[in-house]
């Protein structure tokens, strides 16, 4: 025999049949070791996963809920992190078979491998079936008990409208503040904020805080408590109040906090209501900055808001040169009232810039006022009445194109507010004068480009030509031949890059990264259109 | 005849006792129950001799022999070596061996004509075996393992090895040893045959897990069947008879 021969392998018996074949380490045959030893002693046949039913969410132990399609790679993984002996095998193939989803049986076929005897490796495939039990997650239990919320912010604004908490409703559309939040309930003066977490709601106080001058307070109220664990469950309540000054209000500051701020003239308006307050002397353009803290040291109101704004007819324009900062310049104007032209006044404004002969505004006229603030007695008490302006103008009214232009080529999104329960059948003049808010803030947006950049503005679909409304509005009037009715040059109009496609959009806050699907329900934004 | 025996519950009984045609040596045990099953096969036949080699028990791995002589390695003492003369018949020859590789029953594996041995082995030790042993010494290897001692077992008859073991090799060995040998297992599957088993020229012992498809390969390779004194009587009767006739 030569030395490479082909070595052939013998053929032995099978030591626990008998019956030929290969030697192996085992030197048993296949369906000897098959029927010694069962590589999948140890892994259960029959399991059991939890589900809610509610949220439809599987059981991830130990504390964890998980969304899973049927059939899908989470729930497979779920499904094998059930079985327990699966650690001392290997792990070949695992899949599905299918099964009636009525039946809550879920039935996934294993293929595992395990060394028998020494270097013996046996492949074996088996089906485990998971009983699907039913469980409500403590979410959702939390939601039928009515126990959904853990803490609230309470923003509050005591005045009479709504334009400030409109302004917050988009700025905390813009940056996506609402996403943790359970749900938004409109109450008396403001607006309810519930969370789940604490933590959520001082996230959102710190975002308030950035946002509009509020005054903080905390408090807590303990709902149970366990003696033995020392532990205890406590619901807390923020309660933000804001500065009740906004923009166009005119104020009569206080002697001494008039004196505060760079002796400044009492008689002021507000031009700025962020996380400070700003004041603007109309007659001297000079401007002032207070901070939240020291409001609330010496709170005091407005004398009047934009909502008694009067319209005047600008008979004569006369800028004081010297007098310019920024874009706004000191004018000494003539007007007369836009209903009685025979009644006219002189009065110093800012607004000299963008006011002309045969304009209209919009001012206060403090001829025949009657305010009842302190600050307003003390300041007649110190000077004669004749000392003090007539009208207080306030800002341009572009009343012929808004009179042409009826619809709007934008739009802004909503918040789900929930309404207060005793506010759901409100009245006509209610409706009204929430509309007429809603009309003052659009107009406010579309006049204040500072303000407008930091929102999001929507395209409006529905407002197909958009585009040439202006100059067909413009085009009407001259075919009417009403000189009066003019359209005012000058007339603030959006340009189409500064509005963002909704669908663009959408991906972006619809559907904010990390939301469980549940509270993705309550927090869901409702369009609007802006009429 | 085989029959199953157990060692303290170890199956491994080539380890603890080695069996030739003259003579059969048992490790001391906790117990007498390994003794007894040789004794109830071997008694009034040879003399079973309970010993240790070098003050251990598996003295089946440390020795090597047959009907004409037993070889023992370097480690056994002379006490054990004057009780294993005393004890043993005086036609077998005692030989202490000088050998690096002190496990001789690992490296030897012989019948009473021919022995396989390790091919490591001196010159000297393979001079004493052929020697003391009377016997017809070839190195060589059981599927491609170099132990010979452990993964065969041999008497006069026939002999188990490897079950790895290839065709070829079986055929070489088989004309070296001219006696048939075939590829088995013991203890239920277990490759070392020379531990799980021992064997000679009428009675084999096997460990307990040896399933009976072992068994009666065994029996068939080693022809055990009709090996009982009785039957040997049988045949040379028969022989003499048709001699005479």
């Amino acid at each position: 025999m030569s030395e490479d021969a082909v070595q052939t392998e013998s053929r032995i018996l099978c030591a626990s049949c008998g019956s030929l074949m290969a030697p192996n380490s085992a030197n048993m045959c296949v369906g000897c070791i098959r029927g010694t030893v069962d590589i999948t002693e140890g892994i259960p046949k029959q399991a059991t996963v939890y589900y809610c039913r509610d949220c439809e969410r599987y059981l991830q132990p130990p504390a964890q809920w998980q969304v899973c399609t049927l059939e899908s790679r989470e729930l497979l993984a779920l499904l094998l992190k059930k079985l327990k002996g699966l650690t001392k095998v290997r792990l070949v193939d695992a899949s599905f078979i299918w099964t009636e989803p009525h039946s809550r049986r879920i039935k996934v076929k294993l293929t595992i491998q395990k060394e028998v005897f020494s270097d013996t490796i046996l492949q074996q495939t088996f089906i485990v079936e998971y009983v699907v039990s039913t469980q409500q997650c403590p979410d959702c239990t939390r939601i039928a008990a009515s126990q959904t919320w853990k803490a609230v912010v309470q923003l509050r604004q005591k005045v009479t409208h709504k334009r400030t908490f409109l302004w917050l409703e988009q700025l905390i559309l813009k940056h996506g503040a609402h996403r943790d939040t359970v749900n938004i309930k409109e109450a008396r003066d403001g607006i309810d904020f519930y969370y789940v977490q604490r933590g959520h709601a001082i996230r959102m106080m710190d975002f308030l805080a950035t946002m509009v001058p509020v005054r903080v307070k905390k408090s807590e109220e303990i709902i149970s408590s366990d003696i033995r664990n020392n532990t205890a469950n406590f619901r807390f309540s923020y309660s933000a109040e804001i500065v009740p000054l906004c923009r166009d209000d005119l104020v009569c500051l206080p002697i001494a906090i008039a004196r505060q701020l760079s002796c400044i003239s009492p008689l002021v308006l507000v031009s700025r209501v962020s996380s400070t307050i700003q004041f603007l002397d109309f007659a001297t353009l000079q401007t002032v900055e207070m901070r939240n803290n020291t409001y609330w040291d010496n709170p005091f109101f407005s004398l009047t808001d934009i909502r008694q704004l009067t319209e005047f007819y600008v008979i004569d324009v006369e800028i004081e040169h010297d007098k310019k900062r920024g874009k706004l310049a000191v004018a000494n104007v003539e007007v007369a009232l836009a209903t009685n032209l025979s009644v006219t006044f002189t009065t110093r404004t800012h607004l000299g810039h963008i006011l002309n002969p045969g304009d209209h505004v919009l001012g206060y006229d403090l001829t025949n006022v009657n305010f009842n603030n302190d600050q307003w007695d003390a300041l007649l008490q110190r000077t004669t009445r004749s000392s003090l302006p007539d009208v207080v103008l306030v800002k341009k009214s572009y009343r012929n194109a808004r009179r042409k232009i009826r619809q709007r080529h934008w739009k802004l999104k909503k918040l789900a507010i929930e309404a207060e329960a005793g506010l759901i059948n409100r009245g006509k003049a209610e409706q009204a004068r929430e509309d007429m808010d809603y009309e003052l803030f659009l107009r406010d947006l579309e006049e204040d480009k500072d303000m407008r950049a930091m929102v999001n503005l929507y395209r409006n679909p529905d407002a197909e030509n958009a585009d040439g409304l202006a100059e067909d509005a413009a085009a009407a009037a001259v075919a009417d031949g009403d000189d009066d009715s003019e359209i005012e040059e000058d007339f603030p109009e959006i340009e189409l890059d500064e509005l963002i496609d909704e669908m663009a959009d959408m991906t972006i806050v619809e559907h904010p990264a990390g939301i469980k699907p549940d509270e993705n329900a309550f927090a869901s934004i409702e369009e609007s259109e802006s009429h | 005849m085989a029959v199953r025996a157990q060692f303290e519950n170890s199956n491994d009984i080539g380890v603890f006792a080695k069996l030739t045609n003259s003579y059969c040596l048992v490790a001391i045990g906790g117990s007498e129950n390994f003794y007894s099953v040789f004794e109830s096969e071997l008694q009034d036949v040879v003399p079973i001799i309970h010993t240790s080699i070098g003050g251990t028990r598996i003295i089946g791995r440390l020795t090597a022999g047959n009907r004409h002589g037993l070889l023992v390695p370097n480690t056994t003492t002379d006490q054990e070596l004057q009780h294993l003369r005393n004890a043993l018949p005086d036609s077998v020859a005692l030989q202490r061996v000088e050998e690096r590789l002190s496990a001789l029953g690992n490296v030897i594996a012989c019948n009473d004509y021919v022995a396989l041995i390790h091919p490591d082995l001196d010159r000297e030790t393979e001079e004493i075996i052929a020697d003391t042993l009377k016997v017809e010494v070839f190195r060589h290897a059981i599927a491609d393992q170099l132990l010979v001692g452990t993964y065969c077992a041999l008497s006069n008859n026939g002999g188990l090895v490897h079950p790895k073991t290839s065709v070829q090799d079986q055929d070489e060995l088989s004309s070296l040893l001219q006696i048939p040998l075939i590829a088995g297992s013991v203890n239920r599957g277990a490759g070392h045959v020379g531990s799980g088993l021992v064997v000679n020229d009428w009675a084999a012992f096997a460990g307990l897990d040896t399933t009976s498809t072992e068994l009666s390969v065994i029996e068939n390779i080693f022809k055990l069947q009709d090996a009982q004194p009785q039957y040997i009587v049988n045949e040379m009767r028969d022989a003499i008879i048709d001699s005479v006739v």
